[in-house]
């Protein structure tokens, strides 16, 4: 377009300019002061008792209980969530209506109804035994109050409604993957297995992580929900504290940043791995990248003598 | 590499019908392909070339007929006078001997090139894993693509993923290479790097069964010609025969249009 002999020394690049932008910051910054300011300086949020509370060791133990429960209910429900998923996707009718049923019922209940159910089983079975049914065959017998006990209970519940919702997840991250995925490896006749793991999982991974991450995050602050079944985590420990003490709103902020952190390292956990997964893509970002780095001085310019510089 | 020491790879095709509904993708096909013979697969779109190469490899199911491949049958056990349904398993184990090529080449994108190349023939325990990345990089020579090893596929042109995917599909050592359209989906100036691959692939004994609408091709390299319209066979003979001296007036009118 342009030969060197031209000299576009003489022409001035005016960048573009966003005046509104610059004021709805201006406005924006204006309200986070009021907000700050009105938190910060009202006395009734008391942030003294917040100071006093945030690493006391009964809430850090509650804290601690909330992670359990998020840590085990999410393990449980990948694992029996993507098995449902596998079973709903198999060519097995069998299979794919028990999963389909599964999932249907326990999208269905709202978990507070399944955990007070789980918590009040002990009146419908007595005892729970290990055994064959119809025949006098027995391994074990435990009184069901045992065996469902606060945490287990919360663990369990948790997990059968959570599952369901994840199998959904990565059923829908399976069909995501293109078909031709799928044909490739059946036509190097690669084993079930080996297909599943090796080629569609990675690929599909891609799209489960976004959504899968969400549950989690929802999982972590629904955990929040067996309060129900009077056991002490971090929203219940929070409850007996300040139904004692009578400071209600520092001990709920001392709740809320805590989850605030919770999910904010579930969110770096997310995008780290993202970035990892898409690590095939960035290289190229970097291929196209490199010759600009090489010499980062002459590309520039050439594009502004090709645009701006007058056709001869 | 390409050299296979007795030439097998006979595919016998008896009265093979399909159906897609109402819809008959294949009507009563018979075929006989000798070991180590080119053929290549003529026709309109819809003509059911594709269906029947699937057929082959067993990614469509026949509703009546047979195929055979060195007399064994595609997708059954033969044990007596009777013939037992495969189950998946064994099915995915009878692939080994016919190896595809797509027309979208589906390379596995989040796999680099020289593991693309190593994932079949270690998952059949052909190879171990030293063993398999030699033979992977015998392979990228014979498509000269040996500096492309570490590359992801996703980074390279169309010509060049398809011809990881021949050399991906060449790992199993199949006795049957079969290719959908390779070239269909390529820029035309990537064309002929593809095509020469296939014709090394021609001389080596390996039977080669070819979809395609490169006419050249056909006459440079094929043996037999094979002219499909509406699932039906129309047509079929050495490549002079069929398309210097057609007989019929579908394949007359089909060539001119192509040629």
């Amino acid at each position: 377009m342009t030969t060197p002999s031209n000299t576009p020394s003489t022409i001035k690049v005016v960048p573009a300019r966003y005046p509104w932008r610059t004021f709805g910051a201006i406005v924006a910054l204006f309200v986070l002061a009021i907000v700050v300011q009105s938190v910060a300086f009202n006395p009734r949020w008391e942030w003294s008792v917040f100071a006093r509370w945030f690493f006391d060791p009964v809430i850090l133990e509650g804290l601690a209980q909330t992670l359990l429960l998020t840590l085990i209910g999410t393990a449980l429900s990948v694992a029996f969530g993507g098995l449902l998923a596998l079973a709903r996707l198999s060519s097995s009718w069998l299979l794919n209506s028990l999963a389909w049923g599964y999932i249907w019922l326990f999208r269905s209940l709202p978990l507070i109804v399944v955990l007070i159910i789980l918590y009040n089983f002990s009146y419908l079975y007595d005892t729970l035994s290990i055994g064959i049914p119809f025949t006098q065959i027995s391994w074990g017998s435990y009184q069901t109050i045992n065996v469902l006990g606060q945490f287990s209970t919360a663990v369990v519940g948790l997990t059968l409604v959570q599952s369901a919702y994840t199998a959904e997840i990565i059923r829908g991250g399976f069909l995501g993957v293109d078909h031709g995925q799928y044909e490739a490896a059946a036509a190097l006749g690669l084993p079930a297995w080996r297909r599943t793991v090796r080629i569609i999982l990675p690929q599909a991974l891609r799209t489960i992580l976004p959504s899968g991450f969400n549950e989690i995050i929802s999982l972590a602050k629904g955990t929040a929900m067996v309060y129900v079944l009077a056991m002490p985590e971090l929203f219940y420990t929070i409850q007996m504290i300040y139904n004692r003490t009578q400071e209600v709103i520092p001990l709920l902020m001392v709740g809320a940043v805590w989850y605030l952190v919770i999910t904010s390292v579930l969110s770096l956990i997310q995008h780290l791995v993202e970035r990892w997964l898409a690590r095939s893509e960035r290289r190229s970002a970097i291929n196209q990248q490199s010759p600009a780095r090489l010499a980062p001085r002459q590309p520039v310019l050439q594009t502004q003598e090709a645009a701006h510089a007058p056709v001869p | 590499m390409l050299q296979s020491h007795n030439p097998t790879g006979h595919i016998s095709i008896t009265g093979v019908s399909k159906y897609f509904g109402r819809h008959k993708a294949l009507d009563n096909i018979s075929l006989e392909l000798e070991p180590g013979s080119v053929t290549v697969i003529l026709g309109p779109s819809g003509s059911g070339k594709s269906t029947l190469l699937r057929a082959i490899n067993h990614l469509e199911r026949v509703d009546e007929g047979f195929i055979q491949i060195d007399g064994d049958y595609i997708g059954y056990r033969q044990s007596g006078d009777k013939l037992y349904e495969l189950k998946e398993k064994e099915i995915l184990r009878q692939r080994v001997n016919v190896g595809y090529v797509f027309q979208n080449f589906n390379l596995f994108p989040h796999l680099t090139v020289l593991e693309n190349l190593i994932e079949a023939p270690i998952a059949h325990k052909q190879l171990n894993r030293k063993a398999a990345v030699e033979q992977a990089y015998q392979l990228l020579d014979v498509v000269g693509l040996r500096n492309k090893a570490d590359s992801w596929s996703r980074h390279l042109s169309g010509g060049q993923q398809q011809r990881i995917a021949i050399a991906r599909a060449l790992a199993l050592r199949p006795r049957v290479m079969l290719f959908d359209e390779p070239t269909s989906a390529l820029d035309p100036e990537l064309v002929g790097e593809v095509l020469d691959v296939i014709k090394k692939l021609a001389r080596s004994g390996t039977t080669l069964v070819v979809v395609t609408h490169e006419i050249g091709f056909a006459r440079e390299v094929a043996d037999n010609v094979v002219f499909m319209v509406d699932g039906k066979i129309v047509e079929q003979g050495s490549s002079d025969e069929v398309l210097n001296h057609p007989q019929h007036s579908r394949t007359r009118q089909f060539l001119s249009k192509v040629l």
